[in-house]
Order: structure tokens, then C-alpha cells, then sequence
């Protein structure tokens, strides 16, 4: 069920990047930059850190296989009273939704199967929309508090 | 990330710098199992006091190295993380299986 009813579109930033690991960290903190300007606590942009950390890793670790060959979109869309960040790709896409987002479920041995539980821990709403061979979508939202809506409005 | 390996008796210490995540965790899985091969140590103790980010890229870097030490019969230790790891050392459940001191000095008294 959705959280939120997104309304007008007060901001948006948009970028894409390879699939190499060094653009984790790119992608975290572009997110952060965009949310810091809605004076966010500075624990909430921890954790959207976080989430977007998971969100973009598992698109290389799983989408591309550990490959620097596929593109990874980052879109950050400011609505009245709702953040909404998007991390998708054209990466192998996942087979059962579901299943990819139990606690400690993973189909690499090494990993620790908490992405997915990090993102619903620290955001809102988490949607995932995935289609095999053809790539996945992650849809993560954010209710901003009433302060914080005012400030979308300036 | 930069790290600094420096050894006290058969305990490793291991201090982070920065952020461990998708391409860190993989250079701290590298370097202390480099240093674990040497079998000069059996304990691990990694200082997090300049952490500054850690996503499940660095927590799975971290639980492979306590499985490694502690199929040894070795002990592994946190040392004062930030409270934004803190948080994600909590949630993961590592603050249950692992020890988290304040201080090097305080974990090596523990650890000894």
C-alpha cells in the first residue's frame, strides 16, 4: 500500500553512473546532498545513506554480476511532503521479489543478506519492481515531517 | 579507506579510516586475512573510531573474519564505533557476538 500521494513535483535531480563499486559512495552522498536540503536530522541522512548504499551495491553485485559494464540511474524527486529516491537498472533482473527480500537471504555465500532489511528499516516505503534479464527497479520513500514539507514549499 | 595494522602479543589490531562499503569491505577482507595467513596472531580486534559509514558490504567483511578467527578458537573485538555504525552494528545483531570496547587499551586487557 503507498504511503504517501505523490503531488507536485517540487525538485528533482537525476544522474546515472557505471556499475563499479567506487560509485557507491558517489551515489550515497549525492542522495544526502539532495535530502540535506530539506533539514533533515542528521541521523535520518545516515540512514538514507545507508539505504541507497544497499539499493545501489546490490545493483552491482547482483544486477551486473560484480561487472563494470552496466549503468545504474539515481533519481531523487522532491514531492510535497515525501522524498522519493529511485535506484534502477538493466541488469538479470530478480526471479522472485519476495523471496530476495527475506532477512539474510542472499544468492552470493559472502554477503550478509540485509539490504533489503536496512532500506525498510530506515525509510518509509520500499518498492521493488524487477523483471528478469531486463533489470529491477527500487523505489524508496520518505515522510518528511511537517517542518520539514514547509521548507519544499520556500 | 585507509587502514593501520599493528600487532600487541597474538592480538591483531586493525584501526579503520573512512568508510567501509562495497569496495572497502573487500580491502579490509584482503589485508587481515594477508596478515591471518601469517598465523602470527589469534585475536582480532578492529578500532572503528574513525568509521565514518558501514553498510552490509563492511558488516559481511567484518562476520567472515570473526567466523575465520573464531573456527581457530580466536576472539574478535569492536572497538568504539560512532553512533551511526553503532546504530548499524545494532541492528545487524553484531553487538550480541561481538564485544565493543571504548578503548584499545581496554579491549587488549579483555582480550589477553
Amino acid at each position: 500500500m503507498c504511503v504517501c500521494k505523490a503531488g507536485k513535483t517540487i525538485n528533482f535531480m537525476r544522474m546515472e553512473f557505471l556499475s563499479c563499486p567506487e560509485n557507491v559512495a558517489l551515489a550515497r552522498i549525492a542522495a544526502a546532498s539532495f535530502a540535506a536540503q530539506l533539514e533533515m536530522t542528521l541521523n535520518d541522512l545516515e540512514e538514507l545513506k545507508v539505504a541507497v548504499s544497499e539499493a545501489v551495491s546490490n545493483c552491482i553485485i547482483h544486477g551486473y554480476d560484480n561487472q563494470p559494464v552496466g549503468v545504474i540511474r539515481l533519481t531523487t524527486n522532491l514531492y510535497e511532503g515525501t522524498l522519493e529516491i529511485i535506484i534502477d537498472d538493466d541488469g538479470k533482473g530478480i526471479e522472485d521479489v519476495e523471496q530476495a527480500m527475506q532477512p539474510t537471504f542472499s544468492t552470493v555465500p559472502e554477503r550478509m543478506g540485509l539490504g533489503f532489511v536496512f532500506m525498510k528499516s530506515f525509510m518509509d516505503e520500499v518498492v521493488v519492481n524487477s523483471t528478469v534479464n531486463q533489470g529491477t527497479q527500487v523505489i524508496l520513500r520518505k515522510v518528511l515531517a511537517f517542518n520539514q514539507a514547509l521548507q519544499c514549499s520556500l | 579507506m585507509d587502514s593501520l595494522i599493528k600487532r600487541s602479543k597474538n592480538i591483531m589490531v586493525v584501526s579503520m579510516k573512512g568508510d567501509i562499503d562495497l569496495v572497502n569491505a573487500e580491502k579490509l577482507r584482503l589485508e587481515v586475512d594477508k596478515q591471518l595467513e601469517k598465523k602470527q596472531f589469534h585475536h582480532l580486534i578492529i578500532n572503528l573510531e574513525k568509521v565514518e559509514f558501514i553498510d552490509s558490504s563492511g558488516l559481511g567483511a567484518i562476520l567472515g573474519r570473526y567466523k575465520k578467527i573464531s573456527a581457530t578458537g580466536g576472539k574478535i573485538a569492536l572497538i568504539n564505533p560512532q553512533p551511526q555504525v553503532m546504530r548499524i552494528l545494532e541492528l545487524s545483531g553484531f553487538t550480541r557476538i561481538m564485544p565493543i570496547y571504548q578503548s584499545e587499551d581496554q579491549a587488549l586487557r579483555e582480550m589477553a
